[in-house]
Order: C-alpha cells, then structure tokens, then sequence
C-alpha cells in the first residue's frame, strides 16, 4: 500500500511538471501538449502497475484519450474523432469484455519482473536513441505548417478516389467484415457447449 | 512544441507498451500492450506527416491503423475466449499443451 501512494504521489508530480515544462517552453499549445503527453504515459504507467485488471483497462482509456488530443494538436481532427469513436468507444469495451474472463490475482503483477522489463527495454531505447540522435538534425522539416483545418473531406474524398486509396480503402472493409465475421465464429458457443454429456457406457469420458 | 517532442512522447509509449507485454503475465495485458504499441506508430505517423508539410498520406495511414487494430482486437479477444473455454486461463505460459 505504501508503495502505491509513493507511485500515485510521482505521477502526480510528473504530470505538474509535465504541464509545467510544456507552459514554461510554448505557452498554452505547450501546455496542452504536456497535459496529453501526461495522460497518455501516465494511463500506461498505471496500467502496468496496477494489480486489478479493470483499473489498468480504465487507465488505458486516458492513453487513448491523450492520443486524440495530440491529433487535435497536430491539426489531425477527423483522426481525434475516429480514435474517440473507436479506440475508446469499440476496442476498449472489447477489452473490458475479456477482463470478464480473467479471474482476480493479486500475485500476478511482479515488481522484479517490471523491474527486469523496464531495465532491458530501457537499454534498447538508449541504444536506438543514442544511434538516432545524430540523425535527428538532419530531418527534413517543411518550412512552414500547415494551416489548422478540418481535413475529413479530403480524406473522405482521397479514399474514394480511383487514382488514390479506394483499393486500399475496400480491402479494409472487406478485412475488418472477415475479420469480424471470424471473431462470431471462433467464439461462438458450440452445440456440445450446452448439451449435457451422454452417460458413458464404455467406460471412456 | 517541435517533431522532436511528439516522436519521445511516442517512444515513451512503446517502451511503455513493451514492459507491459514482456512484463505482466496475463494475455489481456499483452493486448492492453500491443494497442499501446499501436498507438505509438499512430502517432508518429500523424506528426511525422504534420511536420512535412501536412498532407493525407501520413493520415490515411492511421485511419487504417486505427481498422486494423479493431480487427486485431476482435480476432485476439475470440482467441483468447477459445482458449480460455480450451484451458481454462489467460495466462499465456500456462497454454502449453502442446508440449506433452
């Protein structure tokens, strides 16, 4: 328990000077960008410390959430949209529907063994970051950026254009159907499911 | 607020999203990981294209992130019932059969 409260009091540090950091180096846009950039590594923070299955679920929601705000930051609202709509609206519930299935275990989560992935995970990521941090210069930025607007249309008109995505665009739709489609059948229920057992006479169950 | 930014926002994320998948030993929390995963590469994608120029390449490709991750979603929880039903758990090291 004690532990707990010293995790939950650093998050709640961090997210101030998350807030904090992004205000002090752009002001009302940085400060936005902190407190997403905050949500989304505290629900992932949370959600692989907590013990209960359902509160990480929940925390993933600010995760999700905090990347729709950084689409709504980088001028992307439609993507905001359908990340609410799906993300947070469909997959979430999907995940909250097989929490159902797992039973409660208060010994699953090991600190050493959060410790051991942390450690080696955050080697890799020195390792990448340590190749790439020349390169980072070098990156071709545009000179200006682009205007703030809604770009549903453009993308609604790109993935019907012939010329464009609409290949792409219905192969998409004929995944996620099959895919769907899949999931009822895999899952389903069978006959035997219901059934009860025939009384054995040869003696085999 | 630069690339630079939203790119270590995004590698927070997928480090974030790889402890819990090597770490935890349930099969929902390896999903709760992959959907971080997936997250982070949506990210980039959407500020890499911001920070060029701001085109619809870099969006059309979250848009079908964001459909493949509900079709992954879908066929993993499937999975995860059927192997539930099949062995009564979720945890991943104890699904082994197979080795006998």
């Amino acid at each position: 328990m004690n532990l707990n409260r010293v995790f939950y009091g650093a998050l709640g540090l961090a997210g101030a000077v998350a807030m904090g950091a992004g205000l002090q180096s752009a002001g009302g846009p940085g400060l936005a960008f902190g407190f997403c950039a905050y949500l989304i590594l505290g629900g992932a923070a949370v959600c692989i410390w907590e013990r209960s299955i359902v509160r990480s679920a929940f925390s993933l929601m600010a995760t999700f959430l905090g990347v729709a705000g950084l689409f709504v930051l980088l001028g992307s609202d439609f993507l905001a949209m359908a990340q609410i709509l799906i993300y947070v609206g469909g997959i979430l519930a999907l995940l909250l529907f097989g929490v159902m299935l797992s039973p409660p275990d208060n010994e699953e989560r090991s600190l050493a063994r959060v410790g051991a992935a942390t450690v080696l995970v955050g080697a890799g990521v020195a390792f990448v970051a340590a190749q790439v941090a020349g390169g980072v210069a070098g990156w071709v930025m545009a000179d200006t950026l682009p205007a703030e607007d809604s770009h549903a249309r453009a993308i609604g008109l790109a993935f019907l254009d012939p010329k464009q995505y609409v290949v792409a665009f219905e192969l998409a739709a004929y995944l996620l159907t099959v895919a769907l489609v899949a999931a009822v059948y895999i899952a389903r229920r069978r006959r035997v499911d219901y059934e009860p057992l025939p009384a054995s006479a040869g003696g085999q169950d | 607020m630069g690339l630079g930014a939203y790119v270590g926002v995004s590698a927070a994320l997928f480090a974030l999203g790889l402890i819990c998948i090597i770490s935890r030993r349930n099969i929902l929390y390896v999903l709760f990981g992959v959907e971080m995963v997936m997250n982070a590469a949506m990210i980039n994608f959407a500020a890499f294209n911001h920070f060029n120029g701001g085109g619809l390449e870099g969006r059309v490709f979250v848009v079908f992130l964001i459909i493949l991750a509900a079709a992954e979603s879908a066929i993993a929880l499937a999975i995860v019932l059927n192997v539930f039903h099949l062995m009564k758990t979720v945890k991943p090291s104890e699904a082994d059969f197979l080795r006998e």
